[in-house]
């Protein structure tokens, strides 16, 4: 099975880092990745940058309404995500728990969702 | 569940859930497996009178369950068009009736409902319902709700087990400790729900903690650890004293004020050999200190005999391992009868100071105890009154109102 894992963080933990801590966290993230990508379980992902940078549009009757942030006011922000292939929930909580910002924040897990057969 | 003379009835209790449970592993798929286990059930109504029981019932309804489902499946592809081929390529992977998988069978049938990927009240539900066989009704009664939002609740369990992947399998070693703590908390959860329903007249439902202490029993004969066993003990203990909890009109009754000759002797017995074995296989729990301090009780022949000393010690490890405020009160409450009332309010004293605790309404009773024993009649009025305006159970509130009504009386 398919799992993406949400990575969310408060990003005003992460603004409070030093240089050196925020380094040490991406360098942890990278041999997260490697090591997910070695036992065959990362099939993608990415960190993103910060909330600030986000767009958020919805269409309504036809019409594009574009908006600066995010849609809804939280307390954690999505920070990045990984795609994992797992056998099944226990295997990707497993995985999910080595994901450093898991210490951070929280990471939800959410199972992908096939689309049923084109209909020609 | 209540034995029953007729002996399909008991054949069903005796058999249906380890049944089910196998079917579910064989099928993969909750709902199917009880369709499957009612037909096997319904065939062996009509075939054993006439053809005598095999000689290994649970064998036979599960494989009579299983062609029974994989009939269904074909049936339903040949419907839908597609080749049968399908339904026999999923199903022979899960080939064997193995019987030493089938008590496994019940481990992984309640780690899946208590997985802790589900809420709460879909894990106490869902146990109820798969491990107890108690039916959609059954279930609602017990907890003091609407079937038709226990039916949903079911339903989006079910759903959940299914599209996230809720595997069907005991918990790798690394992960057992944690799993199994949520198990014990559901199974505690169900005993305490019957302990206390929240606001009905009767305290005590008898159904639900008897469930409770028949799945401990089962998990404890499937999985032996001293949690489990401290857990089974704790309930034991507790369950014995419920007939002397409330008078005949449904008056609460206090440890002090328990008629003990009421206490059942026997399930006393069990609960402590139970307690021992918990003490000798593993570090002593929540669960296991919790029964050690009612086994104390349990053992005082008089409230006045009541070994308050080596309570007072139990309380201290266990408010080390589950540091709670609910704890720390019921600590604060033996301190009290070991060193004096003046002792007891001080504790509470702290303990509201630290915060929470202020809507609770046995933190207000016991303040109130403590100045009603200290000769403070105003202060224990006002902590009486306290305490009944933040409780809702019936005969909680006659007790609080009773002590009042003594104090107001000259």
């Amino acid at each position: 099975m398919k799992y993406l894992a949400l990575v969310y963080y408060q990003e005003s933990i992460i603004n409070a880092m030093t240089e050196k801590e925020w380094q040490d966290l991406n360098q942890e993230c990278i041999r997260c990745v490697e090591k997910l990508s070695s036992s065959g379980n990362y099939v993608a992902g990415n960190a993103l940058h910060p909330v600030e940078t986000a767009t958020t549009l919805r269409v309504r009757h036809g019409e594009v309404l574009i908006s600066d942030g995010p849609f809804a006011e939280t307390k954690e922000q999505l920070a990045g995500f990984y795609m994992l292939e797992a056998r099944d929930l226990n295997e990707a909580i497993k995985l999910a728990t080595n994901i450093p910002p898991a210490r951070l924040g929280s990471i939800e897990l959410r199972p992908i969702r096939y689309l049923p057969p084109k209909v020609e | 569940m209540t034995n029953s003379a007729d002996p399909w009835t008991r054949l069903y209790q005796q058999h249906s859930r380890q049944v089910l449970a196998t079917l579910i592993r064989l099928l993969g798929d909750f709902d199917r497996a009880e369709e499957a286990m009612h037909e096997a059930f319904a065939l062996a109504l009509q075939q054993w009178p006439r053809d005598g029981e095999p000689e290994n019932p649970v064998a036979w309804l599960v494989s009579t369950g299983r062609f029974k489902a994989i009939d269904q499946i074909r049936r339903e592809k040949r419907a839908r068009g597609y080749s049968s081929r399908w339904a026999e390529e999923y199903l022979v992977p899960g080939t064997g009736e193995n019987l030493d998988s089938i008590a496994d069978d019940q481990l992984r049938l309640i780690f899946t409902c208590c997985h802790p990927g589900l809420a709460v009240e879909a894990k106490l539900a869902m146990t109820l319902r798969e491990m107890c066989g108690l039916t959609t009704e059954q279930v609602a009664r017990g907890l003091l709700q609407q079937p038709t939002t226990v039916a949903q609740r079911i339903v989006r369990a079910k759903r959940k087990i299914r599209d996230a992947g809720i595997p069907y399998e005991v918990p790798e070693a690394a992960q057992l400790p944690q799993r199994l703590g949520t198990v014990l908390k559901v199974i505690y959860l169900m005993y305490n729900e019957a302990y206390s329903a929240s606001s009905g007249e009767q305290v005590v439902n008898v159904d639900l903690s008897a469930e409770a202490i028949r799945l401990c029993r089962l998990l404890q004969q499937l999985l032996p650890h001293a949690d489990v066993a401290g857990l089974l003990a704790l309930m034991l203990l507790q369950d014995a004293r419920k007939a002397a909890r409330q008078t005949r009109d449904g008056r609460l009754l206090t440890l002090e004020h328990q008629d003990r000759c009421l206490w059942d002797r026997e399930q006393i017995e069990e609960g402590t050999k139970w307690l021992d074995w918990s003490l000798h296989n593993g570090v002593a729990g929540f669960y296991t200190l919790q029964a050690a301090i009612a086994a104390l009780h349990a053992q005082a022949p008089q409230y006045e005999a009541t070994d308050w000393e080596q309570i007072c010690g139990l309380y201290d490890l266990l408010l080390q391992v589950a540091p709670s405020p609910v704890i720390a009160l019921n600590r604060a409450v033996a301190v009290a009868m070991r060193d004096g009332p003046d002792a007891g309010l001080s504790l509470v004293d702290e303990i509201e100071s630290a915060g929470n605790m202020a809507r609770y309404h046995l933190m207000h009773a016991a303040r109130a105890d403590f100045y009603r024993r200290l000769g403070c009649r105003d202060d224990a009025i006002a902590a009486y009154e306290q305490a009944l305006a933040l409780t809702s159970q019936g005969p909680e509130q006659q007790f609080l109102q009773s002590r009042l009504d003594e104090l107001r009386s000259p």
